[in-house]
C-alpha cells in the first residue's frame, strides 16, 4: 500500500489549568505584585499544568475514515486541533500527507453585518478555498443552502437555522484530500442533521480521508469504519468501529449519568424532602449516559425525608432535547400502592421505575423530577434533573441510513398480507 | 503516470506537526500562499467599519479635517507656533494624514488579534495575517482623507513638485512602522489585555513626539538624528517635503534612521510574534 495520510507519534498536549484566587482583594492583590513581581510577571494567574492528551499514536492510510470517541474532557478536540495546527502539540509528531480542510466548528469567520453573498467568499477563503474554487462553487452552496431569496441580506436578519444552514454549505463543499471534522452535526434541527449526515456520508464514500469526532454513536456508526478511543487524554483501543462503540458504551467510558444535589441547590421550601440523587442505570446496572435502545434502561431518584410526610408521590418527567414532553410517571401512581403508601416515614429512599425496551428513538432525552403531595403542596421539582443518550444499535429499521422522526421507535408486530 | 504525479504533489503536501522551541522562522512563503485570505479579511473590514454608520465614508474625512481645524485654532493661532513658512492649516493636514494612516492602523492591528480570537482557536492559517490585513484596511481612509489635501492645495496655490515621487515609499514606511509595531503589541495583548488601555496612552505620546503639530526645525540641529529614532519623524517631515516642499529640517541621514529603525521593528516584531503564536490559541 504504502498509502500514508496521516501518521501520528506519540503525541501530547499539555494545558496550563488557571486557578484564581476568587477571594483575594483588589489590594491584596497590588501587595502581592509588589511583593514578588517576578513570579507574578512569570506566572500571571498561578497556574498549575495538566496533560490533556499523551502518548496517542495510530496511523491512517489515504480513503479511510476514523471515528474518535470519548466522554467530554477526553481529549478528542485537542487531537482534532493539533491535527488542524490550531495548537501546536507540546511533545511527539504528526505527519500529514495532503491537503487538511478541518471543520472545527461550522461559520468561522462570519461577520454578522456581512450579506449571505459576502460570507460565503470571507468564510471560505478562511477555509483555505481559493476565490475561483468558490466562484466555481456558488450556486451549489447557495442551492444547498436554501436560502436562495435572503443571499444579499446581512446575515445578522437570519434564524439561526438558516445561519446554521449557511455556515454548513460552504464548510461541506470544502474538498481538502482530508477532511477533520469536530462535532458539526450537533447543531440544528433534525431536518437538517440529516442533511449534514447524508453530505458526511457521501464525503466519506468519495474515497476521502476523514477523521470525525461525535458523541453521537449513530453518526459514528454510520460514517466511519473504524474508531479510536480516547480516554483521559490517553488512546485506550483501536477497533473496527462496531467493537469500539461496543466497548465504549459497556465500559462506561460515556458521560456519568448521575446527578447528585448539593445542599446549596435545594430551596428551603422543599423541606421535609430533600433530593439526594437522580441515576440512569442500563440493563446491567451501571450507571451510565449512554444506553441502548433495545435494552430496558433503569431511572431512579434517592431523597431524604426529614419529617413524615403524607401522600407522597415522587416522579419523573421525560422530554425530549428540545423540551418537549413524551411522559411523566409517579412511583404511586398505581392506586394500591398509593394505599400502601399513604405517609412515609422520615428515612431515606430510592423510587425507581424501569422503561422498557424499544422505547426511545435514538438522540438525547431529558428527565425531569418532582416530588409532590397532589393538591397540598410541590416540595421539590427540577425540570432538568438529568439527561442521556440513546443509540439506536439494532433498533427496528437500522438497516436504512436515514434519521427516523419522532422521539418513540417501538417494535411494531407489523403483518403483511396479500389480499385478493 | 497518474498515480505518479499524484504521489508527487502529496509528497510536496506533506506538513509536519511537533513542538518548536524559542525562536523560529518566519514562513513568509506561507504567507504568499495565504495571499487571498489577507484580500478578504481586508475587504471585510473595510467593508463592516462604515456599513452601520449614516456618514459612512465621510468618517475618513471628518476625522483629519476637524483635528486640522482645531489644531489650526489653537496651536496655529493662538499658541503661533510656526510652521516652516506654509499657511498653518494645510501645514498640519500633511502631517495629520500619514500620522492618522500609522496611529489607526497600529490600533486596529494591535487589537486584532484578541479581537479575532474566535477564529484563531478553529482554523488554521499563518496568523500574521491578521494584523497585516487590519493595516492594509486603514489604506482606504487615507486616500480618502487625501483628496481633501488636493483641494487644499489648489486653494493655497501650492504647486506639487517632482519630490512627490517620494509619497508612495513614504506611505509604506508608515505602514511598515505601524505593522512592526502592530506585531509587538498584537502578539503581547493576546497575553496582557493591560495592553489595550496602554494604547491609547502611548500613541496620544507618540503624536507629541512626531512633528506634527510643530516643525522638526523647531528641535535643535545637534538632537535631530536623535529625535528621527521614531520612524514617524521621517514619514511626517518626508510628506511636508514631497508635498509642500518646505521642510527646513529633512536630512538624508534622518530618513535612513528613521527608515532603519522602522526596518528594524518591523524584522523584530515578526519574530517576536512568531515565537508567541504558538502559545496563541491556547491563551486567547
Amino acid at each position: 500500500m504504502g498509502n500514508l495520510a496521516i501518521r501520528v507519534d506519540d503525541i501530547g498536549k499539555q494545558y496550563n489549568i488557571f486557578k484564581e484566587n476568587q477571594y483575594m482583594t483588589l489590594r491584596e492583590k497590588i501587595v502581592e505584585v509588589v511583593k514578588s513581581p517576578v513570579k507574578t510577571l512569570l506566572n500571571p494567574t498561578g497556574s498549575e499544568k495538566f496533560w490533556a492528551l499523551r502518548h496517542v499514536s495510530f496511523q491512517l492510510d489515504h480513503g479511510q475514515v476514523l471515528g474518535v470517541i470519548g466522554k467530554n474532557g477526553a481529549g478528542k478536540s485537542t487531537l482534532l486541533k493539533i491535527l488542524s495546527r490550531v495548537v501546536e502539540p507540546s511533545e511527539g509528531m504528526a505527519e500529514i500527507h495532503g491537503r487538511v480542510g478541518s471543520l472545527l466548528e461550522v461559520g468561522t469567520g462570519f461577520h454578522p453585518e456581512l450579506t449571505g453573498r459576502e460570507n460565503i467568499f470571507l468564510n471560505g477563503a478562511v477555509l483555505g478555498m481559493k476565490r475561483t474554487e468558490i466562484e466555481r462553487k456558488f450556486d451549489e452552496i447557495v442551492a444547498f443552502s436554501e436560502i436562495e431569496k435572503f443571499i444579499d441580506t446581512p446575515v445578522k436578519r437570519y434564524s439561526s437555522g438558516m445561519y446554521m444552514r449557511l455556515a454548513f454549505a460552504v464548510s461541506a463543499h470544502l474538498e481538502p484530500e482530508i477532511l477533520v471534522v469536530d462535532e458539526v452535526l450537533a447543531v440544528g434541527d433534525a431536518e437538517f442533521q440529516r442533511k449534514c449526515l447524508g453530505k458526511m456520508s457521501d464525503v466519506a464514500s468519495e474515497g476521502r480521508t476523514v477523521i470525525f469526532v461525535s458523541h453521537n454513536m449513530s453518526a459514528i456508526q454510520r460514517l466511519t469504519h473504524e474508531c479510536i478511543i480516547l480516554d483521559k487524554g490517553s488512546m485506550v483501543m483501536r477497533a473496527p468501529t462496531a467493537k469500539a462503540v461496543d466497548y465504549y458504551l459497556t465500559n462506561d467510558l460515556s458521560s456519568s449519568g448521575e446527578r447528585i444535589y448539593t445542599t446549596e441547590e435545594i430551596p428551603s421550601s422543599a423541606h421535609p424532602f430533600k433530593p439526594v440523587a437522580v441515576r440512569v442505570k442500563n440493563k446491567a446496572g451501571c450507571t451510565t449516559d449512554s444506553l441502548l435502545s433495545v435494552e430496558p434502561l433503569t431511572i431512579e431518584v434517592e431523597y431524604e425525608l426529614e419529617t413524615d410526610i403524607t401522600g407522597l408521590r415522587v416522579g419523573i418527567y421525560l422530554m425530549t432535547s428540545q423540551g418537549d414532553y413524551i411522559f411523566t410517571s409517579f412511583d404511586t401512581d398505581d392506586p394500591e400502592k398509593f394505599q400502601s403508601h399513604g405517609v412515609r416515614k422520615a428515612g431515606r429512599y430510592i423510587s425507581q421505575c424501569t422503561i422498557p425496551p424499544d422505547t426511545f428513538n435514538e438522540g438525547r432525552f431529558m428527565v425531569g423530577i418532582n416530588a409532590s403531595s397532589y393538591r397540598i403542596k410541590r416540595y421539590f421539582a427540577d425540570e432538568r434533573a438529568i439527561n442521556f443518550n440513546i443509540n439506536p444499535i439494532s433498533a427496528p429499521g437500522m438497516h436504512w441510513v436515514e434519521i427516523r422522526h419522532g422521539p418513540i421507535r417501538p417494535r411494531l408486530d407489523w403483518r403483511i398480507e396479500e389480499i385478493h | 503516470m497518474t498515480t505518479n504525479a499524484l504521489s508527487q504533489k502529496k509528497k510536496s503536501n506533506t506538513v509536519l506537526i511537533q513542538p518548536s522551541k524559542g525562536w523560529v522562522g518566519l514562513r513568509l512563503r506561507d504567507l504568499w500562499e495565504y495571499r487571498e485570505l489577507v484580500y478578504f479579511l481586508t475587504w471585510r473590514d473595510i467593508k463592516v467599519r462604515y456599513k452601520q454608520s449614516v456618514l459612512g465614508i465621510m468618517w475618513a474625512v471628518i476625522n483629519p479635517f476637524m483635528t486640522m481645524v482645531v489644531y489650526t485654532i489653537f496651536f496655529g493661532t493662538l499658541a503661533k507656533i510656526p510652521s516652516d513658512g506654509v499657511p498653518y492649516p494645510i501645514f498640519s493636514y500633511t502631517a495629520l494624514l500619514p500620522w492618522i494612516l500609522f496611529s489607526s492602523a497600529l490600533s486596529v492591528a494591535s487589537r486584532s488579534m484578541v479581537s479575532s480570537g474566535n477564529m484563531i482557536s478553529k482554523i488554521y492559517f499563518p496568523r500574521m495575517i491578521v494584523p497585516l490585513a487590519s493595516v492594509m484596511s486603514s489604506v482606504v481612509d487615507f486616500f480618502i482623507a487625501f483628496i481633501i489635501l488636493i483641494g487644499m492645495m489648489l486653494f493655497y496655490n501650492i504647486t506639487p513638485t517632482i519630490a512627490m515621487l517620494w509619497l508612495p515609499l513614504l506611505i509604506l514606511l508608515a505602514l511598515i512602522s505601524a505593522l512592526g509595531v502592530g506585531f509587538w503589541f498584537s502578539a503581547l495583548m493576546v497575553r496582557y489585555r493591560d495592553v489595550g488601555y496602554l494604547m491609547p496612552f502611548v500613541t496620544e505620546l507618540w503624536k507629541f513626539i512626531t512633528p506634527v503639530v510643530y516643525p522638526a526645525s523647531m528641535i535643535p540641529e545637534k538632537w535631530r538624528l536623535l529625535y528621527a529614532l521614531n520612524p514617524m519623524t521621517g514619514v511626517v517631515e518626508g510628506f511636508r517635503y514631497a508635498l509642500l516642499g518646505t521642510s527646513q529640517s529633512l536630512s538624508l541621514p534622518m530618513m535612513l534612521v528613521s527608515s532603519g529603525i522602522a526596518i528594524l521593528v518591523l524584522v523584530s516584531g515578526l519574530f517576536y510574534f512568531r515565537r508567541m503564536e504558538k502559545q496563541f490559541a491556547d491563551m486567547i
